[in-house]
């Protein structure tokens, strides 16, 4: 369990780190809800399911849609062919 | 498998919410018109040039930003790094400085309320004030998106198009791997939520977690299967409906609840067995109340940012 809860815990850090230095905002979004969903085994190892069930619904769910319909209303995704021209 | 990834990334790429394009047309135009005025005056164009130079490439202050921006940082994270030394070690049992009201809880809570999971014990009747602000805030933080994203139809204003829903509906491709996955899906994630808004006052849970869930479950059926589908459910009316009238449920039963006992001492409802559904006196239709609002205030975010309306 400790093994499993290290791992956890360094897959968040190495996740935080690399949201921020993401150049690329989708894929910023989808590193945020990998973040999110380990987050959540982490509370349920913590013993607290219920912000485990909370975490999963929304950090890894709903807020990460938001963000996408957000990205998609301000144009920020662009095709990466399109931006070389 | 290829088709639907394509389908997403079509959706994120092009401009194909018929929304949009409208509102870009409009917006395109004046666009036009500003660079022909800059067009016709260079030197304008070159002052805002040269400012936005000197804002932000600057070559002279340059290393002066960089060592700046990394003092800051550092600054901050011997900050943050000293807070979390003076912490308590993870997991000791002498640790909690402020032990007396958490052993209270721990104790007392069963009997005070009636509920086997002490945390919905503690958020809806200890706090039962706090939840009641917070799921006023969670109304209000949809009406403001109500307020700033809200389309208005056509005759009224007349910069923007709303399509009707049947064009919508074309626009959005239908997925076969998601509808059919939806079909199985959607159901079971509904029932999920409802199991754990019902089970709130006995097992992990409540209103919130369940509401998030059944929220998801909405936007999963509307990605699914289109507008107007939904809609035979769920309208804007349907979400001014329900959520006023569980906000409203939860203030009388609260204002209820202070009248005849305050500190939920004498709580004039039974509390029942522990353990059971109906246990807990008003701890299962105040954890229905909070799951109805944060279900509908879920949905309504998604779908206003999405389409600007229902």
């Amino acid at each position: 369990m400790e093994e499993l809860n290290v791992l956890l815990l360094l897959f968040i850090l190495v996740c935080a780190v690399s949201v921020s230095l993401t150049k690329n905002l989708l894929s910023a979004v989808i590193i945020f809800m990998a973040q999110s969903l380990a987050m959540s085994v982490v509370w349920i190892l913590l013993e607290s399911p219920d912000l485990g069930v909370t975490e999963a619904a929304v950090g890894a769910g709903v807020s990460s849609l938001l963000m996408f319909a957000a990205l998609k209303k301000i144009h920020r995704v662009r095709d990466e062919k399109h931006e070389k021209k | 498998m290829k088709k639907s990834s394509e389908a997403f990334k079509n959706w994120l790429l092009s401009g194909s919410d018929p929304l949009e394009e409208e509102m870009i047309e409009t917006l395109s135009d004046d666009a036009a018109e500003e660079k022909q005025a800059e067009e016709a005056s260079p030197r304008a164009k070159k002052e805002r040039r040269s400012l936005k130079q000197y804002l932000y490439d600057s070559g002279l202050y340059r290393p002066v930003r960089i060592l700046s921006s990394v003092a800051l940082c550092v600054m901050l994270i011997v900050m943050l790094m000293a807070t979390v030394m003076d912490m308590p070690y993870f997991g000791q049992a002498d640790t909690l400085v402020d032990s007396e009201v958490s052993e209270f809880y721990v104790k007392h809570t069963l009997e005070h309320t009636g509920a086997t999971n002490i945390i919905t014990g503690i958020i809806l009747n200890f706090r039962g004030f706090d939840t009641l602000g917070e799921s006023h805030v969670l109304f209000i933080a949809v009406c403001s998106v109500i307020i700033l994203l809200k389309m208005t139809p056509k005759e009224e204003d007349p910069f923007l198009h709303v399509h009707s829903d049947d064009a919508l509906d074309r626009k959005l491709e239908k997925d076969l791997i998601l509808s059919s996955l939806s079909r199985i899906l959607f159901p079971l994630i509904l029932m999920f939520g409802v199991y754990i808004i019902l089970n709130g006052n006995i097992s992990p849970g409540g209103g919130f977690s369940g509401g998030a869930v059944i929220g998801a479950g909405l936007i999963l059926y509307l990605s699914a299967y289109g507008y107007k589908r939904i809609q035979r459910f769920f309208t804007y009316k349907t979400f001014k409906t329900v959520s006023c009238l569980a906000l409203l449920c939860y203030t009388s039963s609260k204002t209820f609840h202070f009248v005849t006992g305050a500190n939920d001492i004498h709580v004039p409802i039974s509390l029942g067995t522990p353990g059971t559904i109906f246990s807990g006196g008003l701890l299962l239709p105040l954890n229905i109340f909070v799951g109805l609002v944060v279900a509908c205030t879920m949905y309504t975010l998604y779908t206003l940012f999405r389409k600007g309306d229902f």
